[in-house]
């Protein structure tokens, strides 16, 4: 990128300032402009061989024939039948109510867990109280809670909403309260000295300034809600709701292994597909602003 | 755009001081064993004034200049700002790295309650003031240290404060930035009529700069010297004049040191 030069041409020059714009011109970094075709053919490639490397491992144990065909199909097959399925609608319909789901527990979650974050990490007396009741519950496998949801719930979608709630709102909650406590003390000063008290405080320093953490804690809270969110369809099957925890399950019943691969194939797909466009996407716009980015 | 004077410069009445720092004492820690940073300093500053801080290692110079911002309160003493508002620059500039130049800037006048019409006239007119047109848009990672600082005293000055307060500001420059940025904060100085008090341990920048140097001791701190800086500006680094003080200087600092030299070994 060129740096600009306005002052260069600029006919009040006079002394030190001719030396401070060349000094300007030569200390800004530079970074190589790359088109936008060569960074996504760099951002793509790797992830196109990884993924082919791994079907190529995945035939040749298939062509090995260590488990029977009708339990471990190839790639082909597999793909072939995600093609089908996708075509006659019955994943797509499954694929919808899944993620309803996950994107409406997933909402209830972020707002309870700004909150609760915001709270724990303004007020030291309930930091003390509940901080490590937070962290308790991330690393409680959420599927503990299933039976309990049954009992509350019984076998609704609320059962399913409540479940991905609790794994996802405490791993929001810690992610704020981790940025908050981490801001650089300079900067907080520095707000000081610019006049941001209360609420002005918060809204322009502390919680920018939280971000890059706070979107790991989405991050995470989204992989949260994502696991809760299958186990419990694999438990909770409600009638005339077809979901994809319950198509595995169906498949399994039926020994369907290539409805149950592609079943699988689509939650593997959904993953990769909301890490890399979501949080791939905003982590990494939040790098490139705050220049974390590497060379 | 004209620069103009800032109205500040003539709206107090001058006969009172930028700054009256009296009789400040700071320690930290309980009570019997607390460690005693500052004692009885005391020094006033005359709006429109350069004052530079000279000192060793524990001669509570940031203590000082966070006392006097009021971001810390002495436990004895008092501290008088005309105006009651001081704008402070740290060593590292301390920019919001999630905010491009102009919206630093911005967020400073944004903060002091002026009205988005006229902040974006007065950002660029502070970027103008500090040379940085064009560099606006950047973010504080895009820019070079010397180029961050300007931005960060751009940010100050749109605090609108009568008095300056400046901790290091220069000390992680290499020696040609510094140099032009002496060059550069002077001029900024006298066209916007603004006190500064300017801590730095190098003693030749304190003269450069300084209409008067003041010298602390170290644990505790206080003033012990004062050197009024009678050379002609615009002053040279490297001119024989600024030399001279900055030797009598030095050598009244290391005299400080030299006291302490017993410590050590005696506590040991």
């Amino acid at each position: 990128m060129q740096a600009p030069q306005p002052h260069l041409s600029d006919p009040r020059l006079h002394g030190y300032e001719q030396d401070l714009a060349g000094i300007d011109a030569l200390e800004v970094p530079l970074d190589p402009a790359l088109s936008w075709g060569a960074r996504v053919w760099r951002a793509t490639w790797p992830k196109l061989a990884a993924g082919g490397l791994l079907i190529s491992l995945w035939q040749l144990v298939v062509w090995l024939e260590l488990r029977p065909s009708y339990a471990l199909p190839g790639p082909a097959a597999a793909f072939g039948r995600l093609l089908d399925d996708l075509r006659d609608g019955v994943l797509l319909t499954a694929t919808g109510i899944t993620m309803r789901r996950a994107v409406a527990g997933y909402a209830i979650a972020i707002v309870i867990g700004v909150l609760l974050g915001l709270a724990v990490a303004r007020i030291r007396l309930l930091r003390t109280a509940v901080g490590s009741l937070i962290t308790g519950l991330q690393t409680m496998p959420s599927i503990v809670w299933f039976p309990l949801a049954v009992l509350l719930f019984q076998l609704s979608e609320r059962a399913i909403l409540f479940v991905i709630v609790l794994g996802a709102a405490p791993a929001i909650a810690n992610g704020l309260i981790h940025g908050v406590d981490h801001i650089p003390p300079l900067l907080l000063r520095a707000g000081r000295v610019l006049g941001a008290r209360g609420i002005a405080a918060y809204r322009h320093i502390v919680l920018p300034a939280a971000l890059p953490a706070f979107v790991g804690g989405m991050k995470q809270g989204w992989a949260f809600a994502w696991r809760s969110l299958m186990a419990g369809e694999l438990l909770l099957i409600i009638a005339s709701r077809p979901s994809l925890g319950a198509r595995l399950q169906f498949a399994r019943e039926l020994s369907d292994a290539a409805g149950l691969l592609a079943a699988m194939l689509t939650v593997l797909l959904i993953g990769i597909l909301v890490d890399g466009l979501v949080f791939g996407r905003l982590e990494r716009c939040i790098r490139t602003r705050w220049g974390l980015t590497g060379p | 755009m004209a620069i103009s004077k800032r109205e500040l410069a003539q709206a107090p009445p001058t006969t009172y001081p930028a700054v009256a720092v009296q009789g400040v004492g700071k320690a930290y820690g309980p009570a019997g064993t607390a460690v005693l940073a500052l004692e009885q300093v005391s020094f006033t500053v005359q709006p429109g004034e350069f004052v530079c801080l000279v000192g060793a290692s524990g001669c509570g110079k940031t203590t000082l200049l966070s006392v006097i911002a009021g971001l810390d309160r002495p436990s004895a003493g008092t501290v008088q700002v005309n105006g009651s508002r001081t704008a402070l620059l740290f060593q590292e500039s301390a920019l919001f790295p999630w905010l491009t130049a102009e919206r630093n800037i911005d967020l400073a006048l944004r903060l002091r309650g002026v009205r988005k019409a006229q902040r974006r006239q007065e950002t660029a007119r502070l970027i103008e003031l500090v040379h940085l047109t064009g560099f606006g848009g950047r973010r504080p990672h895009e820019l070079s240290g010397g180029m961050r600082q300007r931005v960060a005293l751009a940010r100050a000055l749109a605090q609108e404060a009568q008095v300056l307060l400046m901790d290091e500001p220069f000390g992680a420059l290499d020696a040609i930035t510094r140099d032009l940025l002496h060059d550069e904060l002077e001029r900024v100085w006298r066209e916007t009529g603004v006190a500064v008090i300017f801590v730095t341990h190098n003693v030749r920048e304190a003269v450069r700069l300084g209409d008067r140097v003041l010298v602390l001791s170290s644990r505790p701190g206080r003033v012990v010297a004062e050197f009024p800086v009678n050379v002609l500006r615009p002053r040279r680094l490297e001119s024989p004049e600024v030399a001279g003080l900055a030797a009598a200087v030095t050598e009244r600092l290391r005299e400080e040191v030299r006291r302490h030299a017993g410590a050590a070994t005696a506590s040991q």
